[in-house]
């Protein structure tokens, strides 16, 4: 067995970590979404993701359903559920403060693992990957098919998202109900539309990340509050609040952990991901491509 | 009037009382399983196997004329409900044993339990812990375990791999009870077999990736991987090992792999792997005079005709642990010392994953002959050898 060189073994971790990243990167987003419009963090949003993998091993798996139709319908499902979810757990409350709102987000992530547990029992699925299983071996780096859809939604999330917010007139009225929800409701933008739009849209995307990921590491009913953890992390690290920050703040995340993992000790890659999260707030409180000035005005 | 309608009464209720109470008089023992949380792959077979095992044996008339009645509850996979539930057993239930918890760590977690109690405890767990009090560098009174310990699951590998000359190798294992504690014995056993172990890895329960951890094992070109873990995560290891083209780095499992889903959920990718298994897991590949060929057999056929699922190893614990709870009722009847006494002195109990010979100082009564060693081959398990 020839031993591997150094550089190629670099190479591979920054591989594995942009993997990871892609995915913290997309739950990342789903906070942002949520949050910039009605200051909450959705903690069910973990649940997304893992109702994405589950809901397409069903329909592709189970129904059989061809690949481009299951993922459609996968999204659509699982964007239906963050729409309940603003409907029936957010949009009752009647006296809204951030906090009440937040645990109801709880309360719902809870009530969406049990039901996924009674669905699909305890035990893992499996999804073939979108294109094969053959790895890709660039000079010694080992790539799966599976890490390029991962990285390729992530940039069509990005390059949709932003034109979704700078083109069309919902996604600036979303923008503006982030800037203000009062001046918004003036000027005749219907934030309650607004809020059960933030819900659909982050739900979609974190069914987008669930299925991609699935074929690389399975999914079960209890993967959400992890990658909820991790996505909201990556969030924080970013800055909250801001697109570009989650997306380079899942994809540092991610590349810290596979480094440390790789060349320090794997038994502490969450901890000094978790210190390096410290050190960039003691510095940057508001994380690295947040705004410290917007964060004021916020509740949260 | 009133007084002797009172007293009549009265006495009516206490002779109702007395004649009620020998219909009561049935065998309690208690169970507890992580039939949810994130051990439920553990505990959802082993709740299945008990309350198969107690209704085959009610059907068939009770032991001595008795009927069991098995209280099963859930701990949901957290050491604090664990710790309530088995108190509630013994103080309010009454049961005169209980077999479980399904994890070391919440088996660990209620010892102190059952050793205040006095009341014994069958725990389906894997870690040696469990019955070795490191103080007195004896087993644990009260506490008996069926499932292999960690260490003979490691013996069995390194001597397999002392027979194909592997002598230079790298670990992995979960950062929970389980990883850990076979961890540990892979680290204390390896100078024994003069093993030498290059790279020590590690990764949480519910990571997504392992290519880091296997990349830098692969610059190190060790000639054999050992994983120690137990769910999904074992499953992505072999595929990530599979991916990154180790195929030339032999690799064990632990006996945390003894299911056939794993295989299926690997997709191909398993193929190869060692595994060490007690022999309900191969019950149809055991020769005709193999001890455990008739036990082994019928469970799986009892098993997959009764929930129409495949057997998984670790229901075979819960069988082990509750058929010998039962043999011990059947000779002492139900007094918590006697059967404590009786499990102590049990010799030669033919179980699910081994022949049982319980003494004072071992409180398993395996050795590493209880474990066969497999080799995946066409998506199937395979006699290794």
């Amino acid at each position: 067995m020839e031993s591997l060189p150094f550089f190629n073994q670099l190479l591979q971790f920054i591989v594995t970590g942009l993997t990871i990243g892609a995915i913290y990167a997309m739950v990342a987003i789903g906070f942002n979404i949520i949050y910039n419009v009605t200051e909450i963090i959705n903690l069910a949003q973990g649940e997304f993701v893992m109702l994405g993998g589950l809901v397409m091993v069903t329909v592709h798996v189970m129904w059989g359903v061809p690949l481009p139709l299951a993922f459609g319908l996968t999204v659509l499902g699982v964007t239906l559920v963050g729409v309940l979810l603003d409907r029936l757990a957010i949009r009752p409350i009647r006296k809204p403060s951030v906090m009440t709102l937040i645990i109801a987000t709880v309360a719902a992530s809870i009530i969406i693992k049990g039901v996924a547990m009674l669905i699909w029992g305890k035990s893992p699925y499996d999804l073939p990957a979108f294109s094969g299983r053959t790895p890709i071996d660039l000079g010694g780096v080992i790539i799966q098919p599976q890490y390029l859809w991962v990285v390729g939604f992530l940039v069509v999330v990005a390059i949709g998202l932003t034109w979704f917010f700078n083109r069309t007139i919902y996604g600036k009225a979303m923008s503006a109900c982030a800037d203000n929800p009062d001046a918004a409701r003036l000027v005749g933008i219907n934030v309650r539309h607004m809020v059960l739009l933030s819900f659909a849209l982050s739900a979609a995307i974190g069914a987008v990340a669930g299925l991609t990921l699935t074929p690389i590491a399975l999914m079960d009913y209890d993967r959400g509050a992890m990658l909820a953890i991790k996505g909201f992390g990556a969030a924080i690290l970013g800055g909250l609040g801001s697109f570009p920050g989650a997306i380079l703040g899942g994809l540092v995340l991610g590349l810290i952990e596979a480094l440390s993992a790789g060349l320090l000790s794997s038994g502490y890659k969450d901890a000094y991901a978790l210190i390096i999260l410290l050190a960039v707030l003691f510095i940057r409180p508001s994380g690295i491509l947040g705004n410290l000035e917007v964060t004021r005005f916020k509740r949260f | 009037m009133v007084k002797r309608v009172a007293i009549v009464f009265l006495a009516c209720v206490a002779i109702c009382g007395w004649a009620i109470r020998p219909a009561l008089a049935e065998y309690k023992v208690g169970a507890i399983f992580s039939v949810t949380g994130g051990a439920s792959f553990l505990g959802d077979p082993e709740k299945k196997t008990a309350e198969m095992v107690v209704e085959k044996i009610n059907q068939a008339g009770g032991i001595n004329g008795q009927k069991i009645n098995l209280i099963v509850y859930d701990d949901e996979s957290d050491a604090t409900k664990c710790n309530l539930l088995a108190k509630k057993l013994i103080t309010q239930d009454k049961v005169v044993a209980v077999i479980g918890p399904s994890v070391s760590g919440l088996s660990l977690a209620v010892v102190p339990v059952f050793e205040k109690e006095r009341t014994p405890l069958i725990s389906c767990a894997a870690s040696f812990k469990i019955v070795h009090n490191d103080k007195t560098g004896k087993p644990y009174p009260w506490i008996f375990k069926t499932p292999q310990s960690d260490s003979l699951a490691v013996e069995a590998i390194y001597t397999q791999m002392q027979k194909m000359g592997i002598r230079k190798i790298a670990i992995m294992s979960v950062t929970e009870a389980f990883g850990a504690s076979g961890r540990e014995e892979l680290l204390r056993l390896a100078p024994a077999y003069k093993i030498d172990i290059v790279a020590d890895e590690k990764y949480g329960p519910k990571d997504t990736d392992m290519m880091a951890q296997l990349t830098k094992i692969k610059g190190l070109a060790p000639q054999a991987i050992i994983n120690w873990s137990v769910g999904p995560s074992q499953v992505t290891v072999v595929r990530n090992w599979r991916d990154l083209g180790m195929e030339k780095i032999t690799f064990f499992q632990s006996h945390g792999f003894g299911s056939r889903k794993n295989i299926e959920l690997a997709a191909g990718a398993a193929e190869g792997v060692f595994c060490p298994l007690g022999a309900c897991n191969i019950a149809e590949l055991l020769p005709a005079d193999h001890p455990q060929k008739q036990v082994t057999m019928t469970y799986m056929n009892d098993y997959m005709a009764k929930y129409n699922e495949p057997l998984s190893s670790f229901g075979g614990h819960a069988w082990d642990a509750i058929s010998l709870l039962a043999d011990a009722l059947k000779a002492v009847g139900p007094d918590k010392a006697k059967i404590r006494e009786y499990l102590e002195t049990k010799k030669n109990f033919v179980g699910q994953h081994g022949v049982f010979n319980f003494s004072a100082d071992d409180h398993n009564g395996l050795t590493k002959e209880a474990f066969q060693m497999v080799v995946v081959k066409g998506k199937d398990w395979a006699l290794a050898n």
